[in-house]
């Protein structure tokens, strides 16, 4: 069944390409194609430029200096405004990405310890950016599928419960058993609490958005009873902490030992399961169906899919999704699972699903945004004393611009898009 | 006009990353104290911002410079922590037990560094780390003390943020004074929300909502109460609203003394069972700062009712006789001395 309903898809492609198989059509296709690609990349961008530049009006607004040099004289205030915003951008810059002479400066001087220093900004980056992009593919992969997965941080928080408790209560494997184990454990925990509301939806029709947030409470308890003081899985030192995990299922380090620079194997994995799901959704049946049943549930009905299994399918894949990023928290960053895990993931990767407009590439450039602007905003945070809750000001702003992308349309005069544009970020 | 707009916006980024270059700077002291919030945040209006006094204090009274960064998740404490190394910080002050495990490792890795955190005490000590520990049963026992003699229908109450040893330590050692109370007087106070026997009692859930402690207070008086502790932060400015509203009520403040942090509800505050962090953070600093400061030695601070690290606030006036205020004098030397037990050790050792 499933077979011939992918043979008819591919035959249909087939005669879809003869149709413009002449070279002068193909490559009006490439260009558009490129266009599209080029544009839905054009509104996000402008979106960030825009927040950041509100940001800076923020940061400004909220600088005691700034006041004080204006009393001066407005020549003084200006040129102090420019002092407050170049620090803050400047620092969040460096804080992020590094500072470009001392990387370069260290590379050559060869010491270990001064090119660790250089590095530690990037490799902040990509630690931070790590859990965001399996939590933005797992709400991506929702929305793919017509689902709103609110529920990932609940999916997150099972998920860890279970990596962590196979992480720390098996003993005596080798890394190379017991480390896929703990991941697949969080995998497993996550999918769990994702295939319910699933189930739920495809069975009963109980909205998903409504199960997600009640399973959220349900997890955030069931981790408070597991690992408050005197719980089943507490440490027993009088925190409400689980017991390390085994050095066996750590996930390696880039840097063996070090407590500082974190960046670990679980990029890796993370940019290697953006790349499955993109082949899932686009390239085998099962993806064909998750976004038949997103697109139009009753004609996915009609053409023969099982809509409550796709459902199931779909919010199991999702919830698995949250499930690793709570599993490289803990096996590559935390190494113990504490009861009040509030990571706050699961509610940004309904943002970074949204600016990635869903799809698995532009959810992993999204989190090295997100990943860039915490690393960044805590740099500032130390070196200009900017407020660290400037990070909320800036990824709110850019998912309001997305939300909207007729601001940034008027703002920076852009045509209307295409009617298939307008669908394909509709859809997100 | 919007596209004048979008040329401003762009040209002040660009002239910032230029001009980034110029930042920095200040006026240089020779110690500098950095501290590392929990998740909270420096304005939680508990124990955040209570250890925050203190490195401010210190920033008045010695000199020395000092600042903070804020956690958001638990996978920023290490590169806040980091952020202090890098900068070469002399003492670096971490809040809260939650950052017990990335504060012992950044104490390995530097040992030239020096650390405190706030409630917690590591067993082994570790040479460059100074806990900040506090026995506030020994407060909360004289709250509760007085509680039961002021309350005038016999029922008191309290109730916790989240379950965690910080906060129902304050809870066993009410229910014990209200119990020794009884004890002494043949009364038969109760106690709602918490019972040590049954390691069980009333929890918000949360350190945030104002509206769980006003919630929560309302059961109470409806259940009678009328003298409540809130254990959960600002969640307990919720119940000292509530009480205000309600008029025959009050309210026991926690960590500082509410009449003067909280002066909003200042006629409602019953007592108020103080932790004084900001004295065991300024007395970490201080240190430091002395000539011949060989480090820290693994020693720990432990507040108690002698050194003043934790103590009971003022009496609302009129709610107790001078004779509970006597013999609450006896029970403190009673407490100091040991001859009354708070319940506390007993509590911990029952949980393992």
């Amino acid at each position: 069944m499933n077979k011939k309903r992918s043979e008819d898809a591919s035959i249909r492609e087939d005669t879809s390409s003869v149709a413009t198989n002449s070279e002068t059509a193909l490559r009006d296709k490439v260009r558009k194609t490129r266009g599209v690609v080029w544009r839905s990349l054009l509104v996000p961008l402008l979106a960030t430029v825009t927040a950041f530049a509100i940001g800076g009006l923020v940061i400004i607004a909220t600088d005691e200096s700034v006041y004080e040099a204006f009393q001066d004289g407005i020549g003084r205030g200006i040129v102090q405004v420019f002092i407050v915003i170049g620090r803050a951008y400047g620092t969040f810059f460096t804080g992020a990405f590094g500072n470009p002479a001392q990387i370069v400066e260290a590379l050559f001087s060869g010491n270990a310890a001064q090119i660790r220093r250089a590095v530690y900004p990037i490799t902040e980056t990509l630690r931070i950016s790590t859990p965001y992009i399996f939590a933005g593919l797992a709400v991506a992969l929702g929305f793919q599928g017509g689902l709103f997965n609110i529920g990932a941080e609940g999916q997150y928080f099972v998920g860890g419960l279970v990596c962590v408790f196979a992480g720390y209560s098996i003993t005596g494997l080798p890394q190379i058993i017991h480390l896929p184990l703990a991941l697949l454990a969080g995998v497993a925990g996550g999918a769990l609490w994702g295939a319910i509301p699933g189930y739920l939806k495809g069975k009963t029709g109980a909205h998903e958005v409504i199960t997600t947030i009640m399973m959220n409470y349900i997890a955030y308890r069931l981790a408070e009873f597991m690992l408050d003081v005197g719980g089943p899985m507490a440490r027993g030192d009088g925190r409400p902490v689980s017991p390390e995990i085994q050095l066996s299922a750590y996930l390696p380090q880039f840097f063996p030992n070090r407590v500082d620079l974190r960046v670990n194997a679980g990029i890796f994995l993370a940019l290697g399961v953006a790349w499955v799901v993109w082949w899932l959704l686009y390239r085998t049946t099962v993806g064909y169906e998750i976004r038949t049943v997103g697109k139009n549930p009753d004609a996915a009905r009609y053409a023969g899919i099982s809509v409550p299994r796709v459902m199931v399918i779909t919010m199991a894949l999702s919830g698995a999704l949250a499930g690793l990023s709570a599993a490289t928290d803990i096996l590559g960053v935390l190494h113990f699972m504490p009861n009040s895990f509030f990571s706050g993931y699961g509610f940004d990767a309904i943002a970074l699903a949204l600016l990635g407009n869903s799809h698995p590439a532009g959810v992993v450039l999204a989190s090295l945004l997100f990943g860039a602007i915490g690393a960044g905003a805590r740099n500032m945070q130390g070196m200009a004393h900017v407020p660290i809750d400037i990070t909320s000001i800036l990824q709110g702003l850019i998912i309001v611009f997305i939300a909207a992308p007729a601001i940034i349309r008027a703002l920076y005069r852009m045509r209307e898009p295409e009617e298939d544009e307008e669908l394909a970020l509709a859809r997100g | 006009m919007h596209k004048r707009l979008s040329m401003v916006l762009v040209s002040v980024l660009l002239v910032s990353f230029v001009l980034s270059a110029c930042g920095g700077g200040g006026a240089a002291s020779n110690v500098k104290v950095g501290m590392v919030t929990d998740m909270g945040g420096i304005d939680d209006k508990s124990f955040n911002a209570t250890s925050w006094q203190g490195v401010e204090m210190a920033k008045k009274e010695l000199g020395v410079q000092g600042d903070y960064l804020e956690s958001q998740q638990q996978t920023d404490y290490a590169p806040n922590i980091t952020q202090f190394v890098n900068q070469g910080y002399d003492l670096i002050v971490t809040v809260g037990f939650m950052l017990a495990d990335d504060t012992a490792k950044f104490a390995a890795e530097n040992p030239d560094v020096n650390f405190a955190i706030v409630d917690f005490a590591y067993d082994p000590p570790i040479d460059n780390v100074r806990g900040l520990v506090f026995a506030t049963d020994e407060a909360a026992f004289l709250a509760g003390y007085a509680a039961a003699a002021g309350s005038k229908t016999g029922k008191v109450a309290t109730f916790g943020g989240i379950s965690i040893p910080t906060v129902t330590i304050f809870m066993v050692g009410f229910e014990k004074g209200v119990e020794y109370y009884n004890q002494q007087n043949g009364t038969n106070v109760e106690v709602l929300g918490w019972s040590t026997a049954d390691n069980n009692g009333v929890f918000a859930g949360n350190f945030e909502s104002t509206d769980d402690g006003r919630r929560i207070a309302e059961e109470f008086m409806s259940e009678g109460a009328d003298i409540i502790m809130p254990v959960a932060g600002p969640v307990g400015l919720g119940t000292a609203q509530a009480v205000k509203e309600a008029g025959d009520a009050w309210d026991i403040g926690v960590d500082t003394d509410w009449t003067i942090s909280v002066p909003d509800y200042k006629d409602v505050v019953f007592t108020s069972v103080m932790k004084n962090m900001d004295a065991a953070v300024f007395d970490s600093v201080k240190m430091v700062t002395e000539d011949g400061f060989g480090g820290f030695g693994g020693e720990s601070y432990v507040g108690t009712l002698v050194n003043d690290g934790v103590g009971v606030g003022p009496i609302a006036s009129g709610m107790v006789s001078s004779d509970v205020e006597s013999a609450m004098d006896d029970i403190r030397q009673g407490i100091i001395d040991g001859t009354i037990n708070t319940g506390w050790a007993d509590y911990l050792s029952s949980l393992n």
